[in-house]
């Protein structure tokens, strides 16, 4: 619940007040109470003002309440992202669990044996395998990986964001082999101000899924051909897809110059 | 399996030159850059294509998408596991069902759980039946860019028949949101497999019925064979899954090569083309077709008994870990690579949709034709830019 309640607050007009029912209930109930005790006894005589009057204090206090909550939550969000996301994503708790299970098969062996510190880690999650190599020798591990390894299928290339973390991306990649008819994942770390080189002198795909990841976390892949922004606007400031990017952010000067309107939403 | 190299590629079609590039070349003096779409009709969405052309020849190109880009994965990560299942329908419209089986599956298997029996075999169903109707919808649009108007009253009408199955069973047609991440909502109803059979059945003939109208037609030979060739090499080099790759000669389907599901129970073949054509993306298709209805024809002969639901709670808290879980997706590889940190809403949910990808293969495909075989390559694709720009 922690995570959730964090989280959301930016997302919609109804959700932080969804969250806050016990809250709400209460605040309303105790409005309720003695603003329909003071009424009863007070206004007998006049029965129709009365019974119209009463509502109103309770609507009033009920609306009250809600607004602050609604308000609280949001405000950390837009203002020190950074503190709010995170509680959740913190690092070890989450990369704990999965590691208990090293992998150390022949793949990883010949790994080892070729790059020696160049494979940082290697375990297995849910079945699956699990490479962390390093960043200097990213390229001659991909070139090794299509090559003497037979991954000849990048599926997949994206990024996942680790705030807290020194380095703060995560560049990963969802390999399969057809020769193998398994699936391999590499990650690499990145940090905000670094550059990675790209792979797509390699596995051609990576030069549509590396503009996205430019495009989403701002991460920069020195000798793509193209590196430009491929779903969003060229002139877009910001990515996306960063955790200190709030969900309601939005390039307001972009939308004003070329919608021609105050807001996105 | 017998790779189509671009040696071979070359000798089908010697026009084949992958070495202009539009951005570095200088324009010759018969050469202009014109724009198509983003509002064009055979552009099935919004895709703007900038063509180089050298008179009518087409020599380079460049695909600017984005303009239905909603950032489903940004949401995702706010929102529950549950309340973003019925954001993956809205991705490949055509193929919602798909959607929603590889986003579940993913899930489940981040979680640990299994779908039961039942529920699985009835996800088969209505899989394949999705993956029909989304190749009906390729089918009449792709013929009737290429200037073929019958098949597409004809596709529609087939279509309507699976959408009603859908309709029976969960209430909604397109976006279907037809199942629950652990099994499904609702239990089959009674007339499921009499109907899947009286549409299966009736269908095999009606696949026919499209073949003598395309197949041996000498425009749409004229318009498809050697239109838009790709090699092996190059498909698996672009990332290119699902039709796209198998024209090429490359037998390769997850629902064969990691089976989930109920798939492994079922018998069928995996087409295959030998020249990479459009022409030969027609065929794999049509042929899928047929597979599907086999499928679902084997299905419905021996669907268990048991619960539809896994036993998982109401809150769902994934261990966490993560997860990369493919699908054989009409349009190729669906991949969700799903990032829990143990909380109620998802990390990190990365869609790796086939669309995008296979549309890399645009330039490659298109370089040396003609205009009007844009169109023709287009379609051939099959992208549906929904699920492009996510």
């Amino acid at each position: 619940m922690r995570g959730a309640a964090s989280l959301n607050p930016g997302n919609m007009p109804n959700e932080p007040e969804d969250k806050q029912p016990p809250a709400n209930a209460a605040a309303d109930k105790s409005a309720d109470k003695p603003a329909a005790d003071a009424a009863k006894p007070a206004a007998p005589p006049a029965a129709t003002p009365a019974a119209a009057a009463p509502p109103k204090p309770p609507a009033a206090a009920g609306a009250a309440p809600p607004t602050p909550p609604a308000a609280k939550p949001a405000a950390p969000v837009a203002g020190a992202p950074a503190a709010a996301g995170p509680p959740k994503p913190t690092a070890p708790p989450k990369e704990a669990p999965p590691k208990p299970e090293p992998l150390d098969n022949d793949l990883v062996k010949r790994y080892k044996q070729r790059f020696g510190e160049g494979i940082r880690e290697a375990w297995i999650d849910r079945k699956q395998s699990i490479l962390v190599v390093d960043a200097a020798q990213y390229e001659e591990i991909a070139r090794f990986t299509r090559d003497q390894e037979k991954f000849n299928l990048l599926a997949d290339l994206t990024a996942v964001d680790w705030p807290r973390r020194e380095k703060r991306f995560d560049v990963v990649l969802n390999l399969y082999s057809f020769a193998k008819n398994e699936r391999l994942r590499i990650k690499v770390h990145v940090g905000e101000k670094e550059q990675i080189s790209s792979v797509a002198g390699i596995w051609s795909t990576a030069n549509w899924l590396e503009r996205e990841v430019w495009d989403m976390f701002g991460i920069v892949f020195s000798g793509h051909p193209n590196l430009t922004r491929i779903l969003l606007p060229d002139e877009w400031q910001g990515f996306p897809l960063r955790k200190d990017y709030d969900i309601l952010t939005q390039d307001t000067a972009w939308i004003r110059e070329n919608l021609g309107i105050e807001s996105g939403q | 399996m017998n790779d189509f190299l671009k040696t071979d590629a070359r000798e089908v079609d010697p026009v084949l030159d992958h070495s202009v590039d539009v951005e570095t070349t200088v324009l010759g003096a018969d050469e202009i850059i014109i724009n198509m779409g983003p509002q064009h009709p055979s552009t099935h969405g919004v895709l703007r294509v900038k063509l180089k052309l050298d008179g009518e020849k087409v020599v380079g190109s460049e695909c600017i998408i984005g303009y239905l880009h909603r950032g489903v994965e940004k949401i995702a990560e706010h929102r529950t596991y549950q309340q973003f299942a019925p954001y993956v329908d809205r991705m490949d419209y055509v193929a919602a069902v798909s959607n929603g089986l590889g986003y579940c599956e993913a899930v489940e298997k981040l979680m640990g759980v299994e779908a039961p029996p039942r529920a699985r075999v009835i996800r088969t169903i209505l899989t394949e039946l999705q993956r029909i109707a989304s190749h009906l919808v390729w089918l009449g649009t792709h013929a009737l860019d290429i200037g073929a108007l019958t098949p597409v009253f004809y596709c529609f009408r087939e279509r309507e028949e699976i959408l009603k199955i859908f309709e029976k069973y969960c209430g909604a047609r397109l976006t279907t949101h037809a199942f629950r991440i652990g099994g499904l909502q609702y239990e089959a109803y009674d007339e499921l497999e009499a109907d899947t059979e009286r549409f299966c059945k009736d269908f095999e003939t009606k696949v026919d019925e499209y073949e003598t109208l395309l197949t041996e037609n000498r425009i749409w030979i004229g318009r498809t064979k050697g239109i838009g060739i790709i090699s092996a090499e190059d498909a698996i080099a672009i990332g290119a899954t699902g039709p796209v790759i198998r024209a090429s000669g490359v037998e390769w389907d997850i629902r064969k090569a990691a089976p989930y599901a109920a798939y492994d129970q079922y018998k069928f073949d995996i087409p295959t083309g030998k020249n990479g054509d459009t022409y030969d993306r027609y065929l794999v298709r049509m042929e899928e077709m047929r597979q599907s209805s086999r499928i679902c024809l084997q299905a419905i002969q021996n669907i268990p008994t048991g619960p539809i639901m896994a036993r998982i709670g109401k809150v769902l808290k994934p261990p966490p870990g993560e997860v990369y879980h493919a699908i054989e997706a009409p349009k190729g590889e669906l991949g969700y690579y799903i990032i829990s940190d143990g909380t109620t809403q998802p990390y990190r949910v990365r869609i790796r949709p086939p669309s995008f990808v296979n549309l890399q293969a645009f330039d490659t495909m298109v370089k040396g034709h003609l205009v009007a075989d844009v169109v023709a390559i287009i379609g051939t694709l099959d992208i549906v830019l929904g699920e492009v720009d996510r």
